[in-house]
């Protein structure tokens, strides 16, 4: 049995620097949920398999179940809770909303965090590289077909705005 | 759409407003059960069994106890004795005895997986450490896991005292022998033997269908406080909060005075959230240590001890004429329930033959214990399997007839009027219309293209539930109606029942703020479930628009100092009269609503009410697929869903509905199964080995709504949630034999069965 230790990390948590107490053996998952009250980070399997749990980490996406909290430290995580500026929605939310892209929400926030770091790499997806980009992700409600839809509203919506 | 017969002109219902929980579910602030904190909260676990079947022999907790962080222990024994009896829990029963033995076994572990004893501590990791410090003896006990094997007088016997109860024409009869039947039921109509004589075709086929899970991507949580005054609150994500209270309140002997259950959000149910697994156990280590208890369910434990289906073994006779009639069907229906008794057989056996017209017909079903997981409902219990088994045999008679698939079901479709297998008459339905649209559309009329690909149908059948709902509303002097529901929203249900009351009262969408609420807040609601939401929620929605209309209209009829008979309120909520003087007055809603204050005060409304008349749903189902003959990967190329849906109030959450069923129902027919090895242990309890579809495995679902309005309901809904789940493995099935020429007859059809029908024999 791993041994529990208490560490003090420090990283920038949706552009804020946070310094925590954390156990040893937390996962970020459970460092973003238990220790920092970051609830919208959603636990589903707890062994990479769903994809509720994807944050980003230093730029890449990552199921946070599947990372210890002690490798955070000095990184940079933003989850769904730092996707909306005072501004308003960010065009994913907003078309997830418009298309009824979720039913529970249950696999939303992981949803989003996926296709926002696909549409930072990918700007113009296909149909089936969105497809192929959100299979790391499990919706038992939709179906997916609304959620595609909402991913390539959104992916317009922003070349638009870039334009 | 394709809306049958002329439907009214609607302002609220049809449209596609954003839902009223959305933002919150976007920015991760919306919260569900496992997101509840309280301070001075401990985490509590569970320790499962290892075995499929066994007697405890002994439990020692101490070397648990004296571990830094433990605060309690609880087992079985922490419980009151329960005697045998019925819950209504709304979507089946529960006997309280099995419900507190499957919460944490009593004398027996039943199933791989099963909760023996639960650990609350300061820190999650600690609970974790805790279990493996209890030590418990186990006697194995030789287990049973197969339907028709734990049927046999040899197999191992599950509970000493279980008997069956024979149930043939609403008279049940127990037997006196020792068995794992539960119950034998019968309904029958007609008369077999001289149907079958008239046949020209007789077709007799046996199928298996594997367990499925739900598959609800939220895990069980439940956090309980037991307070020092003996109040109980419960936090908790549940289809139903009432049948929460009830089975806790039961469970604890607790009166339900003492209990108030607060439904969290929901992250998907299915039927699945149903029963307690967790939250009595909560209330239990709660009540030991003075503080909140939250548990939540590692997803392992989800697949060995939650929902799952039934695993089922049906035969299926049909006999036809030559030109498609058929004219008898004699159908066995064996499901395996679980650890303790109450699989859906029932609702097999009323459905299976529900999409025909069928005058002889006899269905025996079987309710079966074995040692697996005590199954739950899911999406229309106990339908896929048996409408399963005979719409593939319906595909063979088509096919030995040369008889187009749907122009067989078209001859044989059942219409209002049409008695159901006990002999009832059906109400207004869309059987007919959904045919036709099928016939009608593009997919129906397209080329097949490639290699080794094929089309099947098929379709399904579905109650839809009633049950009672209750529902509160409050006008504001600001024009805003809050709306109190008892019904959780899973799904839309805030916004499809604020449509509805929206729609009653002739006012914008936006004005309704509705709302889920605890059950000290909001009288009795049955389940989120059954496809009933909508249907009766939605009919006591329109109730409370009815009486707010009433109350609105006395209220201008006092202002104007006139008889309320003399005022009227018009679709677009606007209250006209002619006041005590003579002259033509009139109020908008919002105009009355800001005079509440001055003219006798607010109005507030509540609206109780059991609807027990149903709009049966008719779905069907359009698929194409390729085999890949190499590696015997299904690629499903095209996939239609036609459905009546009544009355569609968001159509796109009826969509979604829809393509949600048909998604999880392509993953019963292809890919999802549990799977136990020669010791009874399950061995793919996790999501990478249960494999749901996910978003590259499909196609894009079409969906074609029909409108056939329920006349049992002022909207003519019909539920909508469970139908699509139905025909999805049989459309497959029948696809794959146009396909490859193979008829299959276990579901899910995985590659590795494909290939064995593929590949040369030794
Ligand atoms: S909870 Fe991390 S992938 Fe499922
Ligand atoms: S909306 Fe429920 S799991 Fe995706």
């Amino acid at each position: 049995m791993a041994t529990s230790e208490r560490l003090v990390i420090t990283s920038t948590i949706n552009g804020e620097e946070r310094t925590f107490l954390a156990d040893s053996r937390d996962s970020l998952l459970e460092a973003l949920r238990e220790r920092l009250n970051l609830k919208g980070v959603k636990e589903g399997c707890n062994n990479g398999n769903c994809g509720a749990c994807a944050v980003i980490l230093d730029g890449r996406l990552v199921n946070s179940c599947c990372v210890m909290a002690a490798e955070i430290e000095g990184s940079t995580v933003r989850t769904v809770e730092g996707l909306a500026t005072p501004e308003g929605l960010a065009p994913l939310q907003q078309c997830f909303l418009e298309e009824a892209a979720l039913q529970c929400g249950i696999c939303t926030p992981g949803f989003l965090m996926s296709s926002t770091a696909l549409l930072a790499e990918n700007p113009a997806p296909t149909d089936d590289e969105v497809r192929f980009w959100l299979a790391g992700n499990l919706c038992r409600c939709t179906g997916y077909d609304k959620i595609i839809l909402a991913v390539q509203a959104a992916a317009e919506q922003m070349r638009t705005l870039k334009k | 759409m394709v809306a049958t017969p002329e439907k009214p002109v609607y302002k609220v219902i049809g449209t596609r407003p954003i839902r009223p929980d959305g933002v919150d579910k976007v920015t991760g602030r919306a919260a569900y059960g496992a997101d509840i904190v309280l301070e001075g909260m401990l985490f509590g676990s569970i320790l499962r069994a290892p075995h499929a079947h066994a007697r405890i022999v002994r439990i020692d907790s101490s070397k648990a106890l004296a571990l830094p962080g433990v605060k309690a222990i609880v087992t079985n024994a922490d419980f009151p004795r329960q005697e045998s009896g019925t819950l209504d829990l709304g979507e089946g029963t529960a006997n309280p005895k099995w419900l507190v033995d499957n919460v944490l076994a009593g004398d027996k572990t039943l199933y791989h997986g099963h909760a023996v004893a639960a650990v609350a501590a300061i820190d999650w990791h600690i609970a974790e450490e805790a279990l493996a410090l209890i030590e418990v003896e186990y006697e194995v006990l030789p287990f049973v896991i197969d339907v028709k094997e734990a049927m046999l007088g040899t197999a191992p016997i599950l509970h000493s005292d279980l008997r069956t109860n024979v149930r043939a024409r609403g008279v049940d009869t127990p037997t006196d022998r020792e068995t794992n039947i539960a119950m034998h039921m019968r309904v029958e109509k007609g008369d077999i033997a001289a149907g079958f004589a008239e046949a020209d075709i007789v077709i007799e086929r046996e199928f298996t269908t594997s367990q499925f899970h739900q598959g609800y991507i939220e895990p069980q949580n439940g956090t309980a406080y037991w307070n020092q005054d003996g109040q109980i609150t419960v936090w908790t994500s549940t289809q139903g909060s009432f049948a929460v209270r009830e089975q806790v309140a039961t469970l604890l002997q607790q009166p339900v005075a003492r209990i108030k259950v607060v439904p969290m959000e929901i992250g998907g149910g299915f039927g699945g959230k149903i029963p307690v697994y967790l939250e009595p156990v909560a209330a239990l280590l709660s009540k030991q240590t003075g503080r909140p208890v939250k548990m939540w369910m590692p997803r392992e434990a989800v697949f060995q001890a939650t929902g799952p289906t039934a695993a089922t073994w049906n035969r299926v006779k049909i006999g036809a004429k030559k030109d498609g009639t058929l004219v008898a069907a004699d159908v066995e229906l064996c499901y395996a329930a679980g650890a303790y008794p109450g699989s859906a057989v029932g609702a097999g056996v009323m459905c299976a033959l529900a999409p025909y017209n069928l005058a002889n017909q006899r269905i025996d079903g079987f309710d079966v214990v074995t040692n697996t997981p005590k199954t739950a409902a899911y999406r229309a219990p106990g339908a896929p399997a048996s409408e399963y088994a005979v719409e593939s045999v319906v595909d063979e008679i088509a096919r030995a007839l040369d008889i187009d698939p749907m122009v067989i079901r078209e001859k044989n479709a059942p219409e209002e009027g049409t008695t159901n297998s006990a002999g009832a008459p059906l109400p207004r339905i869309g059987a007919k219309a959904v045919i036709t649209a099928i016939r009608e559309s593009a997919h129906y009329n397209s080329e097949l293209q490639g290699e080794d690909t094929g089309r099947g149908v098929a379709l399904g059948f579905w109650f839809n539930g009633g049950m009672e709902s209750t529902s509160s509303a409050t006008v504001n002097p600001d024009g805003s109606v809050s709306l109190i529901l008892g019904s959780v929203d899973i799904g839309g249900t805030r916004a499809s029942l604020a449509m509805q009351l929206a729609e009653s009262l002739g006012v914008p969408y936006e004005q309704i703020k509705p709302q889920v609420t605890d059950t000290d807040s909001v009288g009795y609601t049955a389940v989120t479930g059954g496809s009933r939401t909508t249907f009766a929620g939605g009919w006591v929605a329109y109730e409370l628009g009815q009486e707010i209309r009433k109350r609105l209209v006395e209220r201008a009829a006092r202002i104007w100092g006139v008889d309320a008979s003399t005022v009227t309120y018009s679709n677009d909520a606007v209250i006209t009269g002619t006041d005590k003087d003579g002259k033509a007055q009139q109020f908008t809603f919002d105009e009355i609503c800001k005079r509440f204050p001055t003219t006798g005060g607010h109005v507030a409304v509540t609206v109780s009410s059991r609807k027990n008349t149903t709009g049966p749903a008719y779905a069907g189902h359009i698929a194409d697929v390729k085999v890949d003959r190499d590696t015997g990967k299904v690629t499903v190329l095209r996939y239609t869903a036609v459905q009546d849906v009544g009355t569609a109030i968001h159509p796109a959450y009826v969509e979604g509905q829809i393509q949600g069923g048909a998604v999880q129902g392509i993953g019963m027919a292809l890919q999802e199964e549990y799977w136990y090895d020669d010791q009874g242990r399950l061995r793919n309890g996790s999501f990478l080995d249960y494999r749901m579809p996910v978003a590259n495995d499909l196609p894009p679902i079409e969906v074609i709504l029909v409108e056939v309005p329920n006349p049992g309901h002022p909207y003519g809904v019909r539920g909508v949630g469970e139908a699509p789940i139905v025909p999805p493995m049989a459309a497959i099935r029948n696809a794959l034999r146009d396909a490859i020429g193979v008829n299959f007859y276990h579901t899910p059809v995985t590659p590795t069965r494909i290939l064995d029908e593929l590949l040369p024999r030794e």
